[in-house]
């Protein structure tokens, strides 16, 4: 599987992200900078990591979004090509219009950092088949914007045409219909809050996290 | 010539924020405030031909996030 990291100035998940990656799948990501124009050839994935891209400037997500490598990732998203956004990540692919909504202050106005339960409502995008439908997984969330917002219209469609991917068994952060993540309506570019990369290895406290990394390399081989 | 940008958030738009300014407010002693909703002023200085349009479509690109904001503008002298 050939993937890329992209490390904008205030990320800090990517590096654990680039482990994950290669830990689950045996290949090594290739990590891009923010002011790359253009993506390396053949990519079966790319991460967009979590963190603080820009100081949270504007708005979390904002900057990095219209960012070259992020017009660059939209394009590759057109194409096909699997994105995954995680926290900060989701923020930025929601600024950039790959994912619908928007992430808004947590409700409650702290920052939430803790193991939560997530039921994943789709099983079947490339992200999530190796998760039963209906599944409780403990991932780690760690962030202060990560309420999510969209308008009914669209919760309703999103919910119809099975873009919801987790929901939080509990609201930790008063998202709209307790949503965790989304897919978008092609299905190949996920946006979560709750970060996979955090539990890949039973030191980690579970593995729940690794199926998320070992579904995107089970797809690559049946799409190969 | 400046033009200062006001963004706020959407009616219906839930806002932790303004919340938290209202609870503070209480807690000062201040009654008879009924709500708080926050927003954010942009002030830009501008080349004096920047025409609306152009400054409509500063905002729609960037500086308010039309998912959960509305932005008006003010051109001031």
């Amino acid at each position: 599987m050939k993937s890329a990291v992209i490390t904008f100035p205030g990320s800090n998940c990517d590096r654990d992200l680039a482990v994950a990656i290669e830990r689950v799948t045996g290949h090594a990501p290739i990590r891009l900078w923010h002011g790359e124009q253009t993506l390396p050839e053949g990519l079966d994935l790319i991460g967009v990591p979590g963190g603080f891209s820009y100081g949270d400037y504007l708005r979390s997500g904002a900057m990095a979004a219209r960012s070259p490598v992020v017009g660059a990732v939209v394009q590759a998203a057109e194409r096909g090509v699997a994105v995954l956004g995680i926290c900060n990540g989701f923020q930025i692919l929601t600024e950039a219009g790959l994912l619908p909504g928007a992430l808004m202050r947590n409700a409650g106005i702290r920052f939430v950092c803790q193991t939560v339960e997530l039921t994943v409502e789709n099983a079947s995008s490339r992200f999530t088949s190796a998760y039963s439908k209906g599944e409780t997984i403990r991932i780690p969330v760690a962030h202060h914007d990560g309420n999510y917002f969209a308008d009914a219209d669209t919760l309703d469609r999103i919910e119809g045409e099975g873009q919801v991917a987790f929901r939080y068994n509990q609201d930790i952060n008063g998202s709209a219909r307790a949503i965790a993540g989304v897919l978008n309506a092609r299905g190949n570019v996920l946006g979560m809050m709750p970060h996979p990369e955090r539990m890949v290895e039973p030191q980690h406290g579970g593995t729940d996290g690794a199926r998320l990394f070992e579904a995107l390399a089970q797809s690559v081989l049946e799409r190969a | 010539m400046k033009a200062r940008i006001h963004v706020t958030l959407k009616d219906g738009v839930l806002d932790p924020q303004g919340r938290a300014i209202h609870h503070a407010l209480e807690g000062l002693g201040f009654g008879g405030v009924e709500d708080v909703r926050a927003g954010r002023l942009i002030e830009l200085t501008l080349a004096d031909d920047t025409s609306d349009d152009d400054i409509d479509a500063m905002c729609r690109k960037l500086l308010a996030n039309m998912v959960i904001e509305n932005y008006r503008i003010e051109r001031v002298a």
